[in-house]
């Protein structure tokens, strides 16, 4: 009995954002080639605003500690 | 009558004089002449963020005497701060918490809206986190 070499047969592979992914990166590439994104300096210094990022807990912690630097430096303050 | 310096007057001017000198021989904690008159004429105050800043435009004399203070000042935030397991901002704005409220009537300090105020004879306005 012979076997037949099967033809390899192509089966398509589910598509895992292949098309969009292949698109993606010619855009970039065309992006990088065309200068696509242009970043401005801004006018104005920027301001970062610390106080945002600093909680009350935080302060409330650090006040003794923050009071007896004072006192121990007080030619500074 | 005539002045007579005894040995016993002596030996009880000689604790009453230490007490006189010693605040100058721990000079370490006095204020800065210059920084003191500013501060008394209102031409620096606290900031918020714990350091000193200009309420008018300070000559160049005074500009470095400040400046030198604040960079003291950062010194001995960032020290203390790596401690406390806190950021240098963290403890320099507590600081400036307590800096504020230690001010004395007539003094400058910052309100949490940036503008100067002078301290009157009330509690000082202060940032909301502030303890």
């Amino acid at each position: 009995m012979t076997y037949r070499r099967h033809r390899p047969v192509f089966t398509p592979q589910p598509d895992r954002g292949g098309r969009a992914g292949r698109h993606a990166v010619l855009i970039a590439m065309i992006c990088l080639l065309g200068g696509c994104i242009t970043v401005k300096a801004p006018d104005k210094p920027i301001v970062i605003e610390l106080n945002v990022t600093i909680k009350q807990e935080v302060v409330y912690r650090l006040a003794g500690d923050a009071a007896q630097t004072i006192d121990k430096n007080a030619e500074i303050f | 009558m005539r002045n007579v310096v005894t040995a016993g007057s002596l030996a009880a001017l000689v604790p009453a004089l230490l007490l006189l000198v010693a605040p100058q021989i721990a000079g370490a904690q006095a204020r800065d002449p210059a920084y003191a008159a500013a501060r008394a004429e209102g031409k620096v105050g606290e900031q918020v963020n714990g350091y000193l800043g200009f309420v008018v435009p300070a000559a160049p004399d005074l500009r470095k005497v400040i400046e030198d203070i604040n960079i003291k000042r950062r010194a001995v935030y960032a020290e203390k701060a790596k401690t406390a397991n806190a950021t240098i901002e963290e403890y320099a704005l507590t600081s400036g918490c307590l800096l504020i409220s230690h001010t004395t009537p007539g003094e400058k300090y910052q309100a949490p809206d940036g503008t100067w105020q002078t301290r009157g004879a009330g509690a000082p306005v202060r940032d909301p986190r502030c303890p």
